[in-house]
């Protein structure tokens, strides 16, 4: 028996066999395949290239449509290294006589050639070593991609040990068949947490170097409450934590009861409690926690979970099956917020050097308009559709005037197009923004003119005014929601949107963590969207407090100089109202 | 079956470098003749001139000789385009 330490980030106890998944570096899984799997890894080898192929044209077209013909050579050469004969020739003789797989004969057959490139005099020759190496990277993270979608079908409840999970790996997983997550690095705030989250199955994640000590099959138990993994536990451990498993079902009886009371402080104040989503059919989840709407659905999981951008049709049905669920409460529709962590591995998009502030989201979105429109289409489409509908758009990571007036510009397109199709939808729909940079918090006087309503996203908002990645465990202790810089970013945007009556919600973690309750609350905020099984605890400290207390925390707050001061203070005064909330 | 042969050199200032060389595939891809480039010198070498890996692993500089040889029903045709392409120095210089 073996006990790791790490940060519970979605409560709850489970006992289950592992499942460790590889790491995303690309790290080759293994090196041979029994004979008889040598003509399904020769059909993975051909798979792939093609897709790289496709990966690689499409990025070619792009780049010779922006840059022109000259630059788009450059993927003529690296198309022509996809359609080597002799190079195949050579990878798939690796795997015919030595049984490679084909993760492991390309990479030694393209090495090969890396070292005869390298060692050339010509210095412009030597530097094609660089295209190798991309072109390899291309085929791998198809190949990889090709296992991931291997998750999608498991035969048995496991639990997911893996250095950290992406996007695209929990999008592809079986939901059905994963009871529990452990990951090496992350924070109360990265991926695998907002994803365990969702799906009400514990997690634990930080936890150092865990994939490399759990072996698959390896009996574990996660205790998302308290943080803890037990590697192959004795039998009085297992005792023990049936027990506490069965207390926590307990615990989330009693929140339940508060399900249908309204979120009302006891001196009269009312505000509403949404639940962010990533797939419609957790609509329901949320309901049955209490929310009143979705704040927050995230759109991007329609892309990561499948080879291909999801058709206007597929995305429609999306939106559609959203809305009928919730039956005439409000749902926000945030637009793809593609990039930084949230990538497709097989999607054909070059590395940046600085993610975080490069091409995503709304970024992406603009550069890529008929995905874009494709998107927009199906929103304004699903507006119609339903006799009983409450419909809002939200465009993510704006960080300029500009960027917001030609998002709107392009949603007006949209509309004009559907008219002319004669195609119905709402006009009147509401379209705001996501809070999320520090430069549209600054101006959200200016924004809170032209947009129908803000919604705060805490996470990166916190990330990109304190430059800190939350995901890195070594700075991660500088995230944190209490710096009075991002609080007063808070406090003005909430300012903002009151002055120029626009509606304001918060939809990042922040707003589900009970820590903040009062203080959101006393700052102003009237929507607070969080992934739904927060929601009873948050409801349950709003019911006992009042708005004049609130008011008096947050003014208390804002007079503070440190986070520690903030942080300090906040849990004193949420204890006394509910001790067990943090 | 015919064969044909060509000596040629590299005369485009940065030798033959990867756009050349895709000139150079994406023409010999074009016929059925198999074709050889070999090259003399210190390190002589016979590559496979349908293959842009290969062709690469050449690092003909300017200046450096080279037999492009053909086996196949079309390959005198094809020698006469690929030597052309020298010629030309790939369109690259005036």
């Amino acid at each position: 028996m073996e006990i790791k330490k790490g940060i519970g980030v979605s409560p709850g106890v489970v006992i289950g066999t592992a499942l460790v998944l590889d790491s995303e570096d690309l790290v080759i899984p293994r090196r041979q395949v029994p004979p008889s799997e040598v003509v399904s890894e020769l059909n993975r080898f051909d798979k792939a290239t093609e897709a790289a192929g496709v990966a690689v044209r499409h990025q070619r077209d792009l780049i010779t449509g922006r840059y022109g013909d000259e630059i788009g050579k450059i993927f003529d050469f690296h198309l022509g290294i996809l359609q080597d004969k002799s190079l195949i020739q050579q990878i798939k003789k690796e795997i015919e006589t030595n049984h490679s797989t084909a993760e492991y004969a390309l990479s030694i057959v393209m090495r090969r050639y890396a070292g005869r490139f390298g060692q050339m005099q010509d210095r412009y020759l030597a530097e094609r070593v660089k295209d190798i190496h991309d072109i390899e990277r291309q085929v791998l993270e198809k190949l990889i991609g090709q296992r991931t979608q291997d998750l999608a079908h498991l035969e048995q409840d496991v639990v997911v040990i893996a250095h950290d999970l992406l996007p695209s790996q929990t999008a592809a997983l079986d939901k059905k068949h994963v009871k529990g997550f452990a990951t090496d690095v992350g924070g109360r705030t990265s991926h695998t947490a907002i994803v365990a989250r969702a799906m009400y199955i514990p997690a634990v994640v930080g936890l150092g170097a865990i994939s490399g000590e759990i072996n698959g099959g390896d009996q574990v138990i996660i205790d998302g409450n308290h943080g803890l993994v037990i590697i192959n536990p004795d039998e009085q451990t297992l005792a023990e934590h049936r027990e506490s498993e069965k207390r926590h079902i307990e615990l989330e009886r009693e929140l339940a009861s508060l399900r249908d009371l309204p979120a009302r402080t006891l001196d009269g104040y009312e505000v509403s409690l949404q639940g962010n989503i990533e797939f419609p059919t957790e609509v329901d989840d949320a309901l049955a926690r209490g929310a009143t709407g979705i704040g927050l659905y995230r759109t991007e999981f329609l892309y990561l979970a499948e080879e291909v951008d999801p058709s206007e049709e597929v995305q429609f049905k999306a939106y559609c099956e959203a809305l009928e669920r919730l039956n005439g409460k409000p749902l926000v529709i945030r637009t793809v917020d593609l990039g930084a962590d949230k990538y497709r591995p097989t999607r054909g998009v070059s590395q940046e050097s600085n993610p975080f502030l490069g091409n995503r989201s709304i970024r992406l979105c603009l550069h890529d308009i008929p995905m874009f429109k494709r998107q927009l289409r199906a929103i304004m489409r699903a507006s119609a559709a339903m006799e009983r509908s409450d419909l809002k758009i939200m465009f993510p990571m704006i960080s300029t005037l500009m960027e917001w007036r030609q998002a709107k510009m392009i949603l007006n397109d949209v509309m004009e197009e559907l008219e002319d199709q004669g195609q119905p939808f709402r006009r009147d729909i509401a379209v705001g923004m996501m809070i999320e940079v520090p430069s549209a918090a600054i101006m959200a006087h200016e924004f809170a003119r032209e947009v129908n309503f803000f919604s705060i996203g805490t996470n990166d908002l916190i990330q990109y005014t304190l430059a800190v990645d939350r995901t890195n465990e070594r700075v991660a202790s500088l995230y944190c929601p209490g710096h009075p810089a991002v609080l007063r970013l808070l406090r003005d945007t909430i300012r903002a949107a009151a002055r120029n009556n626009i509606g304001v919600s918060v939809c990042g973690e922040m707003a589900g963590e009970p820590l903040y309750t009062l203080l959101l609350l006393g700052l102003g905020l009237n929507t607070f969207s969080m992934n739904s099984p927060d929601i009873p605890e948050v409801k349950k400290i709003i019911r006992s407090t009042t708005m004049e207390h609130a008011r008096q925390v947050a003014r208390r707050v804002m007079g503070f100089d440190s986070e520690r001061q903030v942080m300090h203070y906040l849990r004193e005064e949420t204890r006394k109202i509910d001790p067990d909330a943090v | 079956m015919p064969t044909a042969s060509r000596q040629v050199v590299v005369s485009n200032e940065r030798g033959l470098h990867a756009r050349p060389a895709m000139q150079f595939i994406e023409t010999a891809n074009m016929f059925k003749s198999a074709v050889t480039v070999e090259k003399g010198g210190d390190e002589p070498m016979s590559v496979d001139g349908k293959s842009i890996m290969e062709m690469i692993t050449l690092a003909a500089e300017v200046g450096t000789p080279l037999l492009i040889r053909a086996d196949g029903p079309d390959a005198e045709e094809v020698v006469q385009k690929l030597a052309a392409l020298f010629e030309s120095k790939f369109g690259e210089e005036p």
